[in-house]
Order: C-alpha cells, then structure tokens, then sequence
C-alpha cells in the first residue's frame, strides 16, 4: 500500500514490518516522531512486542542487548547525543555479538545545541562495529529495516541505519509500505541457536584473558568482512521481493567522467540533478553514492573511481584534525591504485542547507582545482 | 530426621575466583538454592564480574550475562522481555550487582526498572564500597569508614545512602534485606521474592575481608554483629511500599564491638565512635517509629 508519510514514520512502518519482538527507546528530536508510532502500533496491536520505556538512551540499548540475548529481536531509535550517551552500550552489542537494529536520524552534537542534520553523530562510531547503512529516501528508511534484521541475524553484528534530520526524518513522500505478511517470506522469525538458555547455561561476557581476547576481536573482523557479500546479496533478494534493489554504493553517470563526486545521505539526490545540469553543458562529471559505510565498499568504490580522472569527497562532517571522514576512507580505498587528485570538501554542517548551487559551486571548483590541498576546503564558511 | 531447610543443591562451584570469606560469594550461593535452576543472572562490572571466572570457565551453573556497569536493572528488564516474547514467562531474571553499580552509577535504570515494576529481582550485594577496583568509597560506605578515596585523614564523613527508602519510593511489590549470617531468612527472602509479581529489590550485607580489613572467618560474625548492633537492621517492605516489617528478636550488641575487628574503621577515636554509634541508635528508633506508624494507618496495608 503507498502511503505519504514521513522518514520517521517510515521507519516505525518499516519496524512494523519485521515483527520485532522488544522495542526500548527514548525520544530525542529530530526522531521523536519514531518512538511515537512505534508506542501507538504496539498499543493497538499492530506489533506484537513490547516497548521498554526506559529513562535514558544508555539504557534504551541496554535493554535491547538483554533482550536480544534472550533471543528476541530488538529495536531502538536515537539521534546525536543519544547516540553518544549509549555509546558504552553500542560496543556491547557487538562484543555480544547481537543482532539489534537502531535507526539514529544524523543530529549535529551540542554545544552550541542544534537539532539539525550532520553526519558527526554516527561517524563517531565508526570503530565500533556497527554495520552503517546511510538512506537516501523515506521508502529507503524502511526497506532498510527488514534487510537490516536479515543481514544482522545472519553475521550476528548489529546493524545501524542512518537518515538525515529534516530532510528525511521530517519530509513526506510516498512511500510503499511493507506489509508483514509479505515480509515473513524475505526475513522469517528470529530463533537463534545462541542464547541465554536455562537448559544449555553458559556464561556470557565475561573475563576473558589475553589469552582469549584477540581471538574474539578477530572474530568481528571477519563477520564484518562476510557482511560485504550479505550485504549484497540481501539487497538483491530485497529486489526479487519487492521490486526495489540495494547494493553498497550507488554510481551515477560515472562510466565516462573526468570528475566524481562522492557523496552520501540526502546531498546524493541533490547531486545528482546537478550532474544531470553539468551532463546537459558537455561536461563529463559523474557521481558515487557510498551507501554502506561499515564495512567500507573497498572494492566498489575503487573499481569505480580508478576509471576516473579527478575524486571530489562531499563530507557532512568533520573528524577535527583530519578532513572529513568519507574522504580519509577513499582515500585509504584509493591508496596506492591510482595517484589522480582526491580533493575533500566540508559542508552542510549543523543543517546549512546544500542546495543544488552549492553541489554545483563545488563541482565547478572541483573541475579548476589541481591538487588536493593540505587543507580543508571549507564550503559556505563565513570568515 | 529433621528436613534440611537449606536445599542442598549447589548451583555454584567451587572453583571461583573470590578472596577467602567473601560475603558476595556466600549470598550467591545461598541466593541461588533459593532460586534454583530456572534462573538467569545478569551482572554488572563488580567484583562478581571477576568471581564467576575467566572465559570459558564460569562458577555458576546456570546463565549469566554479563552487561556493563551501570546496566544490571534494565539490562535484565530486556531479558525478561525477550524471554517472554519466547513464550517464556517461567525463568526468573535477576539482576545481581554491588553497592557501587547500585547506590551509584546504576540508580538511574534501577529507578527506571523500578518505575515500570518490570519483572525481575534486583540483588544489591552490599559490602560498602567499590571492591573490584580496590577498595573506594561508595555512598553505601558507611559514616567513619577508611577507603583508598576516603584516607584516614578525611574519612567518610556522609552517612551511607538509605537505598531502601529510595526502593520503597518506588511502590514496588516486595523489599527485603538480609545478612549472610541468617542463610534461612535470606533463603525464605529470595524465596518469597520469585513468588512475586513485579520488582523485587533485596539488599544482602556481604562483608568483604579485604575491604573492611577483616580476618576472613570473621565475615560471618560481621554480618551477624552488623544486624544485632542495628547498623543494617533486618526488614521488608511490603504492600508496595505501605507495609514495614522489622526484625527485633535479637540480643543486642554494640556498635564497637562490630567495627572493633574491621580496620576500615580503626583510626576512629573514643568519641567518634560514640558519635556515630548515637546515629546508629536514632535511625534505629525512627525505622521503629516508621513501622508502627505505617501499621497505625487503617487501610494501608491492603
Ligand atoms: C562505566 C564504568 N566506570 C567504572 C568502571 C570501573 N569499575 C568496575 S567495578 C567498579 C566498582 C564496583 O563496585 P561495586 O558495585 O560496589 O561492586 P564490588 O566491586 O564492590 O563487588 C568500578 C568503579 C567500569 N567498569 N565501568
Ligand atoms: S574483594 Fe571483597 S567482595 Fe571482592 S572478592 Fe574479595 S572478598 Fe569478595
Ligand atoms: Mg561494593
């Protein structure tokens, strides 16, 4: 059924649609609106869970941790500070290796408070082993929620979706929303082997020696790496399903070009109507959406832009101290397999708008500049 | 033949990590035949966390997850949860942490479990201080007492923490103290607990021969003299919160012979010691007065 909704309530649809089990969330603008009607679905029956109101986001995953422990499948939805606060807890789940889905709508981090978009929130957790899925639409923002699950359940690693404030969270469109029944063919009940059991008792988490301990690290490694093919594969077969497929990055007129931009999150719609723009002139200029950011697309992103002649990175965040973060990692792809300029440029920070003629300012400098500066490049800063 | 009153099923092993005389221990062992088999534990960063053993041994015989500090409550609010939405309503779920992950750093999703009454036992094993980091105040260190953060030079001067009247603020079902001295009221506490519906908050004192700078086989007889010298009296709360029950059937003892032992408190002087034995005595007398006066209320306690 198409309905016009918001991001926020796409994601609750899209939780609706997983028949997950417990729910423990708190509200934070900009994804308030996610908690709302996931408490008004579960009290009319709509979802068979329960909802753990909890009194702090710390909490919130701590109680999706047990939860999932015990073998239920678990969901939760925060935004920048409340992403921070559970911080502690976001490594526990995938120390404990459990398969929990959290939607985080990307919040600029206070002071000074904003509540509009940017990318600093969950790209802080960018070491913690969290698969990172970034949507682009409100349809995205929920059909990534049953790949989600399936993915997770499958490397046994928790999967975080992310969507930007306002744009998304806040936007209408339409969007075809997933019914369960149709769902339980794609991503069928959770029941999972490992868990807290009291006929099979085993003690989970608990001290392990130096002995042991890389040992269990190597094991994240490696389920992060198996996640690349999961990842894929549950975007096609998403596809068979549904008729929509997903993949780990999504190029854009990039087979020809002189120039890529690289993007994510919702400055890849924009900039590719700017591309369609630059295209219409004769210039040949392409773009590369990375979708997935943990496990970083290695092999997508440089098979793509090695065939190109110029990388410009659009980065909705900065790691202080060294550029944005999506331009360390292509760069990091990028190493040693070509030597053309990558050049990173900064923008759209705490929610300033990037509108068509920002991506095009940056694509027109992109075009004159020759190497990538030591510095970043700031766009829009007023100084 | 008398019946044994305490099951002899031992749900713990003997190849544990803690010191000689540890009350943590004895509650857990005592706590467990109680509860039996059909339970899972969930435990926070304590000295617990380092009891149960390294990977992939554990001292218990049934389930354990162990979650972060701060967590233990609401960590086993999601177990529950999660048991139920299995089809499991049967498996207790117990929350078991120390003074620190309780008075302190966890009294926030305490308070949260509490509020909503989920279903669990939330177990305070109490031996006064931070122990697994070696030996810190906490705000359940009791008033006088030596830590590595309270120096003799500037010991703790705050009384400790009243977490039971914080618990019984919360109008849950069932509050319960008990000693490892008294294994069959500690064992009829857990016990009564299971039985019950809701949040169940039981706070054991849980001496610690390290901590308290006490002979290890003196552990026992502290929490004995703890309780007959009234400075952790006995009690439950019932009828969420309306219904005070106190233990009074015991031979008084004094407040110096019980910290005599404990080096925790040995750099108290003569009238320090008075001082605070004269607090001891007047909380005493008002948890006495609250009980009558919770009983004199008609209707209350229904
Ligand atoms: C967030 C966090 N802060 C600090 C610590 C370090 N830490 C571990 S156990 C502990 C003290 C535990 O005290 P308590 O709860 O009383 O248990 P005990 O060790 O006395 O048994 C501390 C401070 C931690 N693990 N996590
Ligand atoms: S330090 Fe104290 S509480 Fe910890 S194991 Fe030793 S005796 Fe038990
Ligand atoms: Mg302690």
């Amino acid at each position: 059924m198409k309905k016009v909704v918001m991001g926020n309530h796409a994601v609750s649809y899209g939780v609706r649609a997983s028949e997950v089990k417990v729910i423990s969330a708190y509200p934070i603008t900009p994804q308030t609106h996610v908690v709302e009607l996931l408490s008004e679905l579960v009290a009319n029956g709509e979802i068979d869970a329960k909802f753990i109101k909890v009194e702090s986001e710390h909490s919130a995953m701590a109680a999706c941790v047990g939860a999932s422990a015990a073998g239920s499948r678990a969901f939760t939805a925060t935004s920048s500070q409340g992403l921070l606060l559970m911080t502690e807890m976001l490594h526990w789940a995938v120390g404990a290796r459990l398969p929990i889905v959290l939607t985080n709508v990307n919040r600029a981090i206070g002071p000074p408070w904003s509540i509009w978009t940017d990318q600093n929130d969950s790209l802080s957790m960018r070491d913690v082993g969290w698969i990172q899925i970034y949507c682009e639409s409100n349809q995205e923002t929920q059909d990534a929620i049953p790949q989600a699950f399936k993915i997770a359940e499958e490397v046994n690693l928790p999967v975080m979706l992310v969507l930007d404030a306002f744009f998304l969270s806040h936007t209408y469109e339409i969007v075809d929303l997933l019914e369960t029944e149709q769902v339980r063919d794609f991503l069928p009940p959770y029941n999972p082997e490992i868990k807290l059991d009291t006929n099979d008792p085993h003690s989970f988490g608990n001290l392990a020696s130096p002995d042991y301990y890389m040992e269990l690290r190597y094991m994240i490694e490696e389920a992060m790496n198996d996640a690349r093919s999961v990842i894929k594969r549950v975007g096609k077969e998403f596809g068979e399903h549904f008729g929509r497929y997903y993949d780990m990055v999504v190029p854009y007129r990039c087979d020809d070009a002189d120039v890529i931009l690289v993007t994510s999150g919702t400055v890849a719609s924009t900039t590719r109507a700017v591309i369609d723009e630059m295209r219409d002139e004769g210039i040949k200029i392409g773009a590369l959406k990375i979708r997935v950011f943990r496990p970083f697309p290695f092999k997508e992103v440089s098979d793509i832009l090695c065939s190109t002649k110029k990388v410009a990175v659009l980065d909705r965040n900065i790691s202080f101290g060294n550029h944005g973060v999506f331009y360390q990692e292509v760069k990091s792809a990028l190493y040693g397999k070509t030597d053309i300029p990558i050049i990173g440029y900064v923008l759209g920070l705490g929610g300033r708008d990037v509108t068509p003629k920002v991506i095009r300012e940056i694509a027109d400098k992109a075009i004159k500049d020759k190497n990538p500066e030591p510095y970043i490049n700031w766009i829009g800063v007023k100084r | 033949m008398r019946e044994a009153r305490i099951p002899t099923e031992e749900l713990m092993g003997s190849g544990h990590l803690a010191c000689q005389g540890c009350g943590a221990t004895i509650a857990m062992r005592f706590a467990l035949k109680a509860l039996g088999r059909e339970t899972i534990l969930v435990i926070p960063a304590c000295c617990w966390a380092v009891i149960d053993g390294t990977f992939p041994h554990s001292a218990v015989d049934i389930p354990i997850f162990h979650t972060a500090f701060e967590t233990a409550a609401v960590t086993a609010s999601g177990v529950k949860a999660g048991l139920e939405m299995r089809g499991d309503f049967e498996t207790t779920v117990v929350a078991w942490a120390g003074d620190g992950g309780t008075f302190d750093i966890g009294l926030q999703a305490l308070s949260g479990t509490a509020e909503r009454n989920d279903d669990i036992i939330y177990v305070c094993y109490d031996n006064e201080a931070y122990m697994n980091t070696g030996i810190q105040r906490s705000s359940s260190t009791p008033v006088g007492s030596w830590t590595t953060t309270t120096p003799v030079t500037n010991y703790k001067k705050r009384p400790k923490k009243n977490m039971v009247d914080i618990m019984a603020a919360h109008a849950i079902p069932y509050i319960a103290t008990a000693s490892v001295a008294y294994p069959e009221d500690l064992i009829r506490k857990f016990k009564k607990a299971k039985a019950i519906k809701g949040t169940k908050y039981i706070q054991v004192l849980a001496p610690c021969p390290t901590g308290w700078k006490l002979s290890p086989e003196l552990s026992i007889w502290a929490a004995r003299k703890a309780v007959t010298s009234k400075v952790y009296p006995m009690l439950e709360i019932t009828e969420n919160g309306n219904k005070l029950t106190v233990w009074k059937d015991f031979e008084p003892t004094s407040f110096k012979e019980y910290i005599k032992p404990q080096g925790r408190f040995r750099h108290l002087k003569e009238n320090e010691i008075e001082e605070i034995a004269k607090g001891v005595e007047s909380s005493w007398q008002r948890l006495l007065a609250r009980e009558k006066m919770l009983a004199s209320i008609p209707g209350l306690d229904t």
